[in-house]
């Protein structure tokens, strides 16, 4: 498919990148990686007047250690982040869920900013940005501000990020020592999540000591587990005590029906996945 | 006189790898879409968004304004309207057929119909005209239901048909006198001790063929011949079709196929698009090019199968089968395709399958519906007839707590019985479907499943395994002509094909088929290569071009090898025997004196030959030819099968199901299958993958569905569910060979054969792991959501109706366009 036309620009700068979105008001739109972007373009859903690339703006990209915090630039691409060895070993539940995003090309392409900033309610990595309490940087005009996740995502493809705003960055805080797993169902493998659980947790000589639980695509936008977090702090680990705190999972949640699944299936698929999750994290 | 003193390795047989990848894998073909000539404008057609609608105007004033746009045009300013787009199979001789459109007139009767055209300087243009196209419809009540649309009062898609029934078409045993009456069979065996009649219901759902390369044509109008370029199967129909249905002149067409990048069926068609490019290129007098997009293509490319069966089978309580009786609805949707009506009559004929049933009816009903029409998709006909008997054999085997495979090896036709003509009155040459079923039953360690799902079932493991069989048999190499003139089908099934020798002793071999990704170049060049005696590399394959190739029926069906291959034989024949008398000469021997071996005359008991190359050039200078003969061997050569080819096989699948979540993971699949004689060994596997995959996705992936006002839900291949290699496994396949009869070379189809026996043995292993909670059917595609969803219902029997009727449209927008996405609860993801 052909998208309508539309005028291109790609900064060097977060701040040239700014100041073009200002100038360019309402009809212009950020494009990070493109992997939803340029569908929406091509389907002619969306028709921009400009399109301000972030691809050249060195500073967006990479992974670094900051104190107790590890940042990830929002134009690292999927790619980078499950490649990366600071996320590796104190983020594992991000670079975990990133695995499972799409094909090799499209994790190439596609960037955690560019994944968060879209907030598909079916997108793999809002769901363990919340459950790992990351904070999102967002620059403007005045400057930046920091969001933490419970606050970022406002709706189905909504999120706080403002009119003239860029995200930039993700804080993460470290869970080094901490056993992740995202368990993701999916029709075939390089499907969109039916439904996900994110889950990360700590464990000291057989005892839960802390649990971190998001979901995908059961509401709007990602939803924290946290019946099911204090049901397990304290528990010594076993199948029978998982699976009986995951029966809160889906407590909170407001899942849509659609041809793969109805919401009550998803709300099953909930319980079940989580059980797995931290079955799957703990072990 | 140079002679060969290396004979050639024998080609036949040899796993060559194919000769056209290079070109294809590297990108350096051109496809339709590349053709690039000077002056060529683009066109984009403006599609109706409704199912069923009477349109009351167009406006084009805005899309004219657009700079770079030449013209737009509704159906009535380039004569679209009144063309009747050919359908070649008129099963009846009353069969109701509405007229087809190229565009759309008054009235669009489904979603994404063409109503205008506009034409511009770059394809990108024409497509932002396209959407300033204003067109006021009237919104009709849409058909959807094939039984709702037989019901008396029910909204006709064509009025002035008076009916939304196509035919029906009605083939009994009985009556035939080549069996009993099914009707009696049943009605004697409600009435026996000993019997009992199993009756399903089981539904074939809509699928996309999704070949690779998206539909494409050009037509250059600005040569003494009108060429178009069309990314199609059927080169040769298409040129014949187009010169009776726009009244041109045939010799003033030139139709080229260039590389097809696959077609599966579904680029069996004369289709509008085609005609429209061709009207407006005609209309201008420049050259014209149409690109579909993916999603125009999965939403107006014929799609395939769409049927209701209605099955009956009485059998004794020992477990022979008595009669067969087949009802089926068959979707042809809104208009007719080339040979929709067809495909479920070619069902009629394998229903009976492999088995030796005493008493058979079928009786098809082709319905109108207001969606996109349904035609030939890989198998075409015999896909569903071989679910409806498979997944009854097992069905049979249930209820008679009967092993299954002991059921049907109870029905089948044994080694010895061949040539045996079945119910339905085809005479299967040859076939060994105890020898498969050995081997299969070996290699899957079939006893050893049945252990470990035993386990499992006590263990009462959250993983179940199924298992599932299906042997089959299909009837393809389309076709005798005689047989399909006796279907009313409007052309023959013989293929052509021409041997030229040039001077350097290189061979050109033209032929009629026209491959699109099957690997014709190389199977053929191997047949060529061991009839002449020449080498592989020496022999170039053309096809595709009605210019080169002036005459030929096209590629669908399994026919290219099993007919195109032998009349690329019998004109090599003619070849030799061309060539023997001038080699006389050249040899001062007498005729009968020669044997021809290895590309080499020789005279009997002497060392004295010369090779088919030194002929080529000796007839090339034609110095010196004896008296009488004409300086010439090329040769040409048609044939017409006596009967069609019958592979075989016995497919076995096991599948894993989570209990917990309704996922179906496939855990072995091993399949032997009978195609007689191989040619290439690595090709026949290809297909046999491909088909394979193709199979296992429509029992377990793809679903082309509507929702209640007529939009196609999976518009994209975000909503069409295909599998890729992640999601199989490992194939295990074998072959047993019991050569055709029928054709010299021995060979059998097996372009269509996996996909054929593939799907309900993918079906039946679900069931068989669910069967022990009360699931006694699940529709296709069995998805886990469906699975669970049978597990869990207390009838325990799922799939449509208990689910929301809603895929997911529209599409995720994000910041985009996040004022039409916001609270659209349904949005897709992109
Ligand atoms: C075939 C395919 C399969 C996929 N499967 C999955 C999957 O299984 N799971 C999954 O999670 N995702 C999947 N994706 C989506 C993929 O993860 C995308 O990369 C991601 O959704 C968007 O990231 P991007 O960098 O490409 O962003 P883009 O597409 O460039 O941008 C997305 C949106 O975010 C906005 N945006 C981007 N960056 C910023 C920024 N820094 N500040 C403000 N706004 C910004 C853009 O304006 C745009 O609206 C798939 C995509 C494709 C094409």
């Amino acid at each position: 498919m052909i998208p309508a036309s539309f005028d291109y620009v790609r900064p060097t700068t977060v701040d040239e990148a700014v100041q073009a979105l200002v100038d360019g008001g309402e009809d212009a739109k950020i494009m990070a990686g493109g992997q939803s972007f340029i569908p929406v373009l091509r389907l002619r859903m969306g028709d921009p007047s400009l399109v301000i690339d972030l691809g050249g703006i060195p500073e967006l990209r990479g992974v670094r250690e900051d104190g107790d915090q590890i940042v990830v630039g929002a134009m690292t691409t999927h790619h980078e982040v499950t490649r990366d060895d600071l996320l590796a070993r104190h983020v594992a539940l991000i670079a975990e869920a990133t695995k499972t995003v799409a094909d090799f090309q499209v994790r190439h392409r596609g960037t955690l900013g560019g994944a968060l900033a879209h907030a598909d309610p079916a997108g793999d990595l809002a769901a363990p940005t919340l459950a790992l309490d990351a904070e999102l940087v967002i620059v403007g005009q005045n400057g930046e501000r920091r969001v933490p996740a419970a606050d970022f995502f406002e709706d189905y493809f909504t999120t706080a990020i403002g009119p003239g705003e860029i995200l930039t960055a993700i804080r993460f805080p470290k869970y080094t020592g901490w056993g992740a797993r995202y368990e993701k169902f999916n029709r075939v493998a390089q499907a969109w999540s039916i439904v996900a659980v994110a889950a990360t947790v700590k464990v000291d000589s057989g005892t839960i000591t802390d649990a971190r639980i998001g979901l995908t695509n059961m509401a709007g936008t990602p939803v924290r587990a946290r019946a099911v977090e204090s049901a397990l702090v304290g528990q010594s680990m076993s199948e029978e005590t998982v699976r009986a705190a995951a029966q809160a999972a889906a407590e909170g949640t407001s899942p849509t029906s659609d041809a793969d699944a109805g919401s009550d299936y998803r709300e099953h698929l909930a319980r079940v996945l989580t059980g797995r999750a931290v079955l799957a994290a703990a072990g | 006189m140079t002679t060969t003193d290396n004979p050639p390795v024998q080609e036949i047989g040899r796993d060559r790898r194919r000769k056209e990848d290079r070109r294809l894998i590297t990108g350096r073909t051109r496809w339709t879409d590349n053709q690039a000539i000077t002056g060529l404008l683009h066109i984009s057609i403006v599609r109706s968004p409704f199912a069923h609608a009477e349109i009351k105007g167009i406006d084009t004033s805005a899309a004219k304004q657009v700079p770079g746009v030449v013209g737009v045009y509704t159906a009535a300013d380039i004569g679209a309207d009144a063309v009747q787009l050919p359908c070649a199979w008129p099963i009846t001789k009353d069969m109701k057929s509405p007229q087809r459109p190229a565009l759309a007139g008054s009235r669009v009767n489904f979603a994404g119909e063409g109503v205008a055209v506009v034409v511009a300087r770059s394809a990108a243009i024409a497509k932002d005209a396209a959407e300033l196209v204003e067109v006021d419809y009237d919104e009709l009540e849409p058909v959807l239901d094939m039984e709702a649309a037989l019901a008396d009062g029910a909204t006709l898609v064509h009025p002035e048909l008076g009916t939304n029934e196509n035919a029906q078409w009605v083939f009994d045993s009985g009556e035939a006198g080549s069996g009993g009456s099914a009707a009696e069979a049943i009605a004697a065996a409600e009435k026996a001790d000993d019997q009992v009649v199993v009756r399903r219901r089981f539904r074939q759902q809509r699928l996309v063929p999704v070949f690779m390369e998206p539909r494409s044509t050009v037509v250059d109008p600005t040569g003494e011949q009108l060429t178009m370029w069309s990314a199609t199967q059927v080169p040769h129909i298409l040129k014949t079709m187009l010169a009776l249905t726009l009244g041109l002149p045939e010799h003033k067409l030139r139709v080229i196929a260039p590389d097809v990048g696959g077609g599966f069926g579904g680029k069996i068609a004369v289709a509008p698009e085609e005609v429209v490019t061709l009207l407006v290129a005609q209309k201008l007098g420049k050259p014209v090019k149409w690109t579909e997009t993916r999603s125009e293509s999965l939403l107006t490319a014929h799609h395939g199968r769409d049927q209701i069966q209605d099955l009956a089978v009485a059998v004794t309580k020992d477990g022979q089968i008595k009669a067969l009786d087949v009802k089926l609805l068959a979707d042809m949707g809104a208009y007719l395709g080339l040979v929709g009506p067809g495909v479920p009559i070619l069902g009629a004929f394998m229903f009976n399958a492999i088995y030796k049933i005493p008493a058979y009816r079928f009786d098809c009903r082709n319905v109108f519906t207001t969606k996109t029409l349904t035609d030939a998709y890989r198998g075409a006909g015999r896909p569903e007839a071989t679910f409806g008997i498979e997944r009854m054999m097992d069905e049979v085997a249930v209820e008679l707590g009967m092993e299954p495979m002991e059921l049907r090896k109870k029905n089948w036709i044994s080694h010895e019985e061949f040539p045996f003509t079945t119910v339905s009155t085809l005479t299967y040459d040859t076939g060994n479907y105890e020898a498969a079923t050995e081997q299969a039953m070996t290699m899957f360690d079939y006893d050893g499943l049945r252990r470990e799902q035993q386990q499992r079932r006590q263990r009462g493991d959250v993983k179940q395994l199924g298992i599932g069989i299906s042997t089959f048999t299909e009837m393809c190499g389309l076709a005798p002509s005689r047989v399909l003139g006796s279907l009313d089908y409007g052309a023959g099934g013989w293929e052509t094909s021409s041997i030229r020798m040039l001077p350097t002793g290189k061979v050109e071999c033209v032929v009629g088929t026209s491959g699109h990704g099957q690997g014709h170049e190389t199977a053929f060049s191997q047949i060529v290569a061991d009839k002449l005696g020449v080498g592989f590399d020496d022999v170039e394959i053309l096809h595709g071009d009605t210019q080169s190739s002036y005459r030929g029926l096209d590629t669908y069906g399994s026919r290219s090898l099993a007919v195109g291959g032998i009349a690329i034989v019998k004109a090599a024949e003619k070849v030799v025997e061309k060539a023997r008398p001038i080699a006389a000469h050249m040899l001062e021997a007498s005729e009968d004196d020669l044997e021809f071996t290895a590309g080499k005359f020789s005279v009997k008991g002497t060392d004295k030959g010369v090779g088919i190359a030194d002929v080529a050039l000796a007839v090339f200078a034609a110095h010196d030819m004896p008296e009488g003969v004409e300086p010439d061997i090329d040769a040409h050569a048609t044939f017409d099968p006596e009967n069609f080819s019958y592979p075989h096989g016995t497919h076995l699948c096991a599948v894993e199901v989570d209990t917990e979540t309704g996922f179906v993971q496939l855990y072995k699949y091993v399949c032997v299958d009978d195609v007689g004689t191989v040619i290439n060994p690595l090709i026949v596997e290809g297909q046999v993958h491909g088909g394979l995959a193709q199979g296992i996705a429509q029992a377990l992936f793809e679903e082309a569905a509507y929702d209640e006002s007529g939009t196609l839900l999976s518009g994209t291949l975000v909503d069409y569910t295909l599998p890729s290699a992640a999601d199989l496994i490992s194939f295990d396949t074998a072959n047993t060979t019991t050569p055709s009869t029928t054709n010299p070379l021995g060979v059998k189809g097996v372009g269509e054969a996996g996909t054929i026996a593939s799907t309900p043995a993918v079906v039946n292993a679900v069931l068989d792991a669910v069967r022990q909670y009360g699931v006694s059917d699940i529709d296709m595609p069995t998805t886990p959501y469906r699975v669970w969803t049978a597990i869990n219902s207390a009838k325990g029997t799922s799939g449509r109706g208990d689910e929301a009727d809603v895929a997911s449209p529209g599409a995720g927008l994000g910041s985009t366009a996040s004022d039409i996405s916001k609270g659209d609860t349904q949005g897709g993801h992109l």
